[in-house]
């Protein structure tokens, strides 16, 4: 069940790459794990997206950023907390991920923040995300929305 | 020959210990050393702020004194660190259930210009019920933070809006208004709802 949005984007993927299908070099076997986001107020406050992000083969891959129609400007940050306690964010960067590797996008650490929202997250609805990573490369999963209040995909 | 190289080898021995000395007094005590660190938030009957609740009330420390009492500061433009403390919160309280009713739960926001009475309502509506929203003249807020030794700053991002780094950490007084303990950002239950009933408990004492 919680694999679904993967194979369904990656259908998507194959269906849009049709038979000329492009040789990649490791993003191919990304699996994108038990995404979720929370609802938002309005679209003029940012909204944040979590998940799983695991390289199955064996090339290292790097993610380099996000696209979906939902947010003019995603961007995976970084939630730092300091020893006095003061947290602060800001972009993460490209991401590496070694074979057989994986990286949690997670409440306090990294996420997809979602600025410039298109329209309000809506508590029940879905939301397409694309990963893009160096190698040309495409992942695209189906985030749900659940509630602004969520603590994650179990709750 | 050989006796020198001891000597250069103790006297180099000698200046790697001083500089580790040197580097540890600059990051403990010297000018490196974290400055809120260290700094314990004043007891609320010590702090002096007018600010405005969620309802339209006014509040201020003594507000909370008489009832022990958990303290957020955010902002309702974050995206990530504020909605899960204040989840984290809200799993905190129902975990405690009736031990908890008695309690002050105040978010503070340190965004004063986008965080309207309205806006906080609209916000804490989503978490726990006991969950309170306070905002007011930036004054007043920096007023607050400096008492509970709180730090913010405004940080302009990438497309033209801005974010504020904030401490994250959930202040926890007993019912006379001293400090308790705090609550690192994103501390796991087992650890949180303890030293949450540690305050409940001097309440209860408190009392007696």
């Amino acid at each position: 069940m919680k694999k679904l949005p993967y194979i369904k984007g990656l259908s998507l993927l194959l269906l849009l790459s049709g038979t000329s299908t492009p040789v990649f070099a490791g993003s191919e076997d990304v699996v994108v794990e038990n995404a979720w986001s929370r609802a938002s107020i309005g679209v003029n406050r940012p909204g944040a997206a979590y998940m799983t992000v695991r390289n199955t083969g064996e090339d290292t891959v790097t993610l380099t950023g996000l696209t979906t129609p939902l947010a003019m400007m995603p961007e995976i940050h970084e939630t730092k907390t300091n020893a006095e306690g003061v947290s602060s964010m800001a972009p993460a960067g490209e991401i590496t991920i070694e074979p057989g590797q994986s990286v949690a996008l997670k409440p306090g650490g990294l996420h997809a923040m979602l600025m410039k929202l298109q329209n309000p997250m809506i508590e029940g609805e879905t939301f397409p995300l694309t990963l893009t990573f160096s190698d040309g490369g495409e992942v695209t999963v189906e985030v749900p929305i659940l509630g602004i209040a969520a603590r994650g995909p179990e709750s | 020959m050989q006796r020198r190289h001891v000597v250069q080898y103790g006297a180099a021995g000698v200046g790697a210990v001083a500089l580790m000395l040197g580097v540890g007094w600059w990051r403990v005590d010297g000018p490196g050393a974290p400055k809120p660190a260290g700094q314990r938030p004043l007891p609320l009957s010590a702090m002096d702020f007018r600010l405005t609740d969620h309802e339209g009330n006014e509040v201020g420390p003594e507000t909370l004194i008489g009832r022990p009492t958990m303290v957020f500061f955010g902002f309702t433009y974050c995206p990530d660190v504020c909605p899960t403390t204040l989840s984290d919160i809200s799993g905190w309280l129902e975990d405690l259930g009736n031990e908890a009713a008695q309690m002050n739960v105040v978010f503070i926001t340190v965004d004063p210009a986008r965080d309207t009475v309205e806006a906080m309502a609209e916000y804490v509506g989503y978490f726990h019920p006991a969950i309170r929203g306070w905002t007011g003249p930036a004054n007043q807020i920096a007023r607050a933070a400096e008492g509970f030794r709180a730090s913010y700053e405004r940080v302009p991002t990438e497309g033209g809006d801005y974010t504020m780094n904030h401490t994250a950490s959930v202040f926890l007084f007993d019912a006379k208004g001293e400090l308790v303990t705090m609550i690192d950002y994103h501390e796991p239950r087992e650890f949180a709802v303890p030293k949450i009933r540690r305050a409940l408990t001097e309440y209860v004492e408190g009392a007696t």
